[in-house]
């Protein structure tokens, strides 16, 4: 069994008995795509909310709006079911208390919402979630089972 | 604004800014816990979005930090980190506060962190307005105590629509035996950079 790691801005995926896994979600959104019959996992580590505000090269993995579609792609690729998958999304924190609601401090709420909206347009159901809050979040899920091991600095580790 | 154009001597350049910022700011810590604080030689780096945290242990590692936005002519993002440790250490030294949990701290002791990122950020940051002669305005300061990952990606939120990679400035500094030590770390928006260096007339090219 390996580990395969995701980085920031990036995505990936595991076919079983491999795991996958993505360190430090702060207000990025882990957003992570299973298909249970290929036994199939994908993650994605993505940062910010819309792809139209890139400059310069684009990077489809750090936005929500194109890296969705592009790991739905990947999993397809790697002999996934578009119709069988089914998503969990863990992240979206704000880690400062700040006391302005400027827009970048909202990031994280910001995020959740842009993947929970690319993902309504793939037509993904979504079976769980562990988002906002204000503490960091490292994922793993299991591409046998599915299951998504949360942990967070304070509140132990936790499965989706 | 591309990093890759920078030579060796636009980082050099870059290097003396962290010099001159931190020397200020572990100045200014001296004086308030009355010990001396030695410094490294700044590192600048220009690294990929994942390494972002590989300078405090990885993006899993427990830090204390004290996080603050710069606005005016030289944008960035300015971060105080400390292990946690350190901080108790810091506590300690400057409020004779014992604090013998594991890895929590009570509102008063955030405050009284938060506070101590303040002075000291705002120490390193008044220095480098006072040697270029530019306005930086700090936004109000922000603790966290979390994953180093998780707290370091806030500050690349703004240079992310602009590429993959951050060039960051980093100066560790100590104090005697390493009960007390941690980094200060700029990290600059790309459109601050040519402000920076026409400030203290260095060629780009």
């Amino acid at each position: 069994m390996n580990v395969i790691k995701v980085g920031m801005a990036d995505l990936n995926v595991a076919k079983s008995p491999d795991r996958i896994r993505t360190t430090g979600l702060g207000s990025c959104v882990g957003v992570v795509l299973f298909d249970n019959q290929n036994k199939i996992g994908g993650m994605a580590h993505v940062m910010l909310p819309d792809s139209s505000l890139s400059k310069g090269m684009l990077n489809v993995a750090k936005y929500a709006d194109t890296a969705i579609p592009k790991l739905i792609e990947n999993m397809e690729k790697a002999g996934a079911n578009r119709r069988k998958l089914v998503a969990k999304l863990a992240g979206g924190a704000q880690m400062f208390a700040f006391s302005t609601t400027s827009d970048t401090m909202r990031i994280g709420p910001r995020n959740v919402e842009a993947c929970k909206q690319a993902l309504n347009e793939a037509g993904i159901p979504i079976l769980a979630e562990d988002t906002g809050g204000n503490c960091g979040r490292t994922i793993e899920l299991d591409s046998c089972t599915g299951i998504l091991n949360i942990r967070t600095v304070n509140q132990g580790v936790k499965e989706l | 604004m591309k990093f890759e154009q920078f030579g060796d001597f636009q980082l050099d350049v870059l290097r003396e800014v962290g010099n001159i910022g931190a020397g200020n700011a572990a100045t200014a810590l001296s004086k308030l816990i009355s010990k001396e604080i030695d410094m490294k030689v700044p590192q600048v780096k220009i690294i990929p979005f994942d390494e972002i945290a590989d300078f405090v242990g990885g993006a899993e590692s427990l830090v204390v930090c004290v996080f603050l936005r710069v606005l005016g002519n030289i944008p960035g993002n300015m971060f105080f980190i400390i292990s946690v440790e350190s901080a108790k250490n810091l506590l300690h030294e400057l409020m004779g506060i014992i604090n013998q949990d594991e890895e929590s701290f009570n509102e008063m002791e955030l405050s009284a962190l938060n506070e101590i990122g303040n002075i000291l950020t705002g120490s390193y940051l008044s220095s480098l307005a006072d040697f270029t002669k530019l306005n930086m305005q700090p936004s109000p300061p922000a603790v966290a105590i979390d994953m180093a990952g998780a707290i370091l990606s806030y500050g690349l939120l703004e240079i992310g629509h602009n590429g993959d990679f951050a060039l960051t400035i980093d100066t560790a500094f100590f104090h005697g035996n390493e009960k007390i030590s941690g980094h200060f770390f700029l990290i600059p928006d790309p459109t601050a950079l040519p402000q920076l260096f026409h400030a203290l007339g260095v060629p780009l090219e």
